[in-house]
């Protein structure tokens, strides 16, 4: 059954080339899109049973289905590589994008692009499965480049409203700075190692290059200032924010889910190579831990209930790379699995909720929504309880606790990383409790006027269910992930505390979060007004809610020095050879629209003119 | 009988096509260019009967009847567009309309 691995990208692939060329009716369209991701994640489903049932040689299966081109040396093969780490993020990411397809149909239902957002959508799956299925570099940064084609497609979906357009093109140019980084670490590698299939290169890299080489350790900077950008971490992450433009179902799906965790996939299937170079390694655990901090503080003060929901996605994929920073390969892809289901979900339900109170994104003017959306309070606290980490029931509790201990444990862990990460807990359960209580609790500041049916509620519940049982798999998880990415931890060097008492600690700061959520914003909200009004609060409440004014730093290091060097170099001498050519042309102009006289006796004096000039030439000459 | 050389021929047909483009060239009025004009084909068709009947093929009086055709075709479209030309301007003058001028 594994042959049958090409049709996970090609189908999604099929039916957007499908919807984008046919007109069909809005049923037709919904039947199309749902029905093609449906079956790639059948598709999908059938592969993992069998790989399971028959575990291939060497734990992985490469399929080869065409030679891409062959120049000079390279030859990239269009070819899939499965392996433990592949299938389980083309079973998530195709079963989520299933599930929130299905949201959409109804979610979407109102908007005259129908199909041309189903077709963006299901173009998404394809470069999505593409990435995470491609056996060389090339091929992933082909998908790379194709989910941020999408992305931006799907950010300034809303055409019309300019903000939208620009928000699109915020997303598109940021992470292009991210993606050029990893282009030339693309042909570095290829320089150095003469390959770009990611086994081989793999192999290569840990026979020629000696741990804490400078060509290891500059390729693998340069992967992770493609990861940065990709996966809005510090400094890239402007753009995410922004990104919430889009219609709720494609922040669910793209800006939470799944694109945005290729960063930490792409550094997940290279780890051997970070592990060549340890600074580097220890860069993406900085970032990650920096980014984590930085991104919760930011969630805090947000209004906008999507934009709260970014800057937790933000830090969310900051545990990640702290994860992989300290060497705790595992926990990162089990972290990017709970938080895909509980994620999806709370957009899900943001979506729900922002509809049912008419376009409100105002957290401050919602309130009470517990009674009258009760489906979407449930599960959205759900969700909300598993971001903040509720042990024992939820799944991110697991996840996160395993991200603690390897933080603390692993090859490159220590305290420093330990207690910034439970830092980010007490953030994390303050906001989403924050956004819980004043989206669902207190008195009512809007009214419903809307209701959704059964296609937006089924994937939530659905979703919901995943974000508790995903947890309960994290002993089969690290079992199956162990041949591509070890988990040996506990053993490297000394540990002050037992797992046991970290996940205690972690536990005890969650509820310290929840009570201070509490107080501050349903018991007591005079004190967060206090809070907020103080100069040293207000000043902070400013600098946070501009995330820590990285866009006034952009615009000012290199936005406008662009702008000014551009506006000083008008007249270069390129330039001026353009303008040079348009003058003449306009010279010329003038010259030849004098003989436009209008008047026919003169035309057809010019004519024979003409030809008797024409038929002297030909006779005397 | 004395034949009459080609070269009599040919300055004929050369005459009247120069008498024809010069009319052409010279009147203002639509109708006598169009005049004009049949007068230079008809120069055209007599150098081919004559240059036909100098190697004694049939091909130059084919080519006058082709060319009957094609004048016959070209003065039926010419006057149905010297009529609407005079329904518009009420003049034939050629010279009054230069709207298109550049």
């Amino acid at each position: 059954m594994l042959e049958l691995l090409w049709l996970v990208p090609a189908i999604p692939f099929a039916s957007a080339l499908l919807l984008a060329v046919l007109r069909l009716s809005r049923k037709a369209v919904a039947w199309i899109a749902v029905g093609s991701i449906a079956a790639s994640s059948m598709v999908s489903l059938l592969v993992t049973v069998s790989y399971l049932l028959a575990p291939p040689a060497a734990n992985s299966y490469t399929q080869v289905l065409g030679r891409w081109f062959d120049v000079g040396g390279l030859h990239p093969d269009i070819a899939l590589y499965l392996d433990p780490l592949s299938l389980i993020m083309v079973v998530v990411v195709a079963f989520v994008s299933f599930l929130i397809h299905i949201y959409s149909t109804e979610f979407m239902i109102e908007d005259e692009g129908y199909a041309r957002f189903f077709a963006y959508m299901n173009l998404f799956v394809a470069s999505m499965l593409t990435l995470l299925l491609a056996d060389n570099l090339l091929l992933l940064y082909l998908g790379w480049e194709g989910v941020g084609l999408c992305s931006y497609l799907l950010i300034g979906f809303w055409y019309r409203d300019v903000e939208n357009g620009l928000a699109g093109r915020k997303a598109f140019i940021v992470t292009r700075v991210g993606d050029t980084a990893l282009l030339i670490g693309l042909f570095l590698l290829f320089h150095e190692l003469g390959t770009l299939n990611i086994q081989e290169l793999m192999q290569q890299a840990s026979q020629h290059w000696p741990i804490g080489s400078a060509a290891a350790t500059t390729a693998a900077l340069l992967l992770l200032g493609g990861a940065v950008g990709k996966s809005a971490q510090l400094p890239l992450q402007t753009w995410l924010p922004d990104a919430m433009a889009g219609p709720t179902p494609v922040s669910a799906l793209i800006h939470a889910a799944t694109m945005v965790t290729a960063g930490v996939y792409l550094i997940a299937r290279t780890h051997i190579l970070f592990s060549l170079a340890p600074q580097a390694q220890f860069a993406v655990a900085v970032v990650g831990a920096a980014t984590l901090l930085m991104a919760g503080f930011s969630a805090l003060t947000q209004w906008d209930l999507k934009r709260v929901l970014a800057y937790s996605t933000i830090s969310q994929i900051g545990y990640m790379f702290l994860a992989l920073g300290v060497g705790a390969w595992p926990a990162a892809i089990f972290h990017f699995m709970t938080h895909a289901f509980f994620k999806a979900l709370l957009f899900l339900g943001a979506g729900i909720v922002i509809q049912s109170l008419g376009e409100e994104h105002n957290i401050f003017r919602m309130g009470g929504l517990r009674k009258q959306l009760p489906i979407a309070f449930w599960t959205f606290l759900i969700a909300g309880l598993s971001l903040a980490g509720l042990p024992l029931i939820t799944a991110g509790a697991f996840s996160k606790d395993w991200i603690l201990w390897g933080a603390l444990s692993a090859a490159h862990g220590s305290v420093t990383f330990w207690a910034v990460a439970l830092v980010g807990v007490l953030l994390t359960s303050l906001y989403t409790f924050r956004m819980i209580f004043l989206v669902f609790f207190g008195e009512a500041h809007s009214q419903v006027t809307k209701r959704a049916g059964k296609a937006m509620y089924i994937p939530c519940l659905i979703l919901g269910l995943l974000s508790i049982v995903g947890g309960y798999v994290e002993g089969p998880f690290a079992r199956f992930l162990d041949t591509v990415l070890p988990w040996n931890a506990g053993n490297i060097h000394a540990v002050p505390i037992t797992e046991i008492a970290s996940e205690v600690i972690a536990t005890l700061v969650f509820l310290l979060g929840t009570y201070v959520a509490y107080i501050l914003f349903l018991r007591k909200p005079a004190y967060t007004a206090m809070l907020g009004s103080s100069s040293a609060g207000g000043v902070l409440h400013r600098f946070w809610f501009s995330d820590w004014g990285m866009d006034w730093l952009n615009d000012r290091l290199f936005v406008r020095p662009l702008v000014w060097l551009a506006q000083v170099d008008k007249n270069d001498f390129v330039d001026a050879f353009y303008a040079g050519v348009a003058g003449i042309t306009e010279i010329t102009w003038s010259v030849l629209r004098r003989t436009e006289t209008g008047k026919l006796r003169l035309y057809a004096a010019g004519i024979a003119a003409g030809s008797i000039v024409f038929i002297a030439v030909v006779l005397f000459l | 009988m004395t034949v009459i050389p080609m070269s009599h021929g040919l300055i004929l047909g050369g005459v009247l096509f120069a008498l024809g483009l010069a009319g052409l060239l010279m009147r203002r009025n639509l109708l006598f260019i169009l005049i004009s004009l049949e007068i230079m084909l008809n120069g055209a068709g007599v150098a081919f009967v004559a240059a036909g009947s100098r190697w004694g093929q049939p091909d130059g009086q084919i080519m006058f009847l082709f060319i009957l055709a094609a004048a016959a075709a070209e003065v039926s479209v010419g006057l149905a567009l010297l009529l609407r030309f005079y329904r518009l301007h009420n003049t034939l003058d050629a010279d009054s309309t230069s709207e298109m001028r550049g």
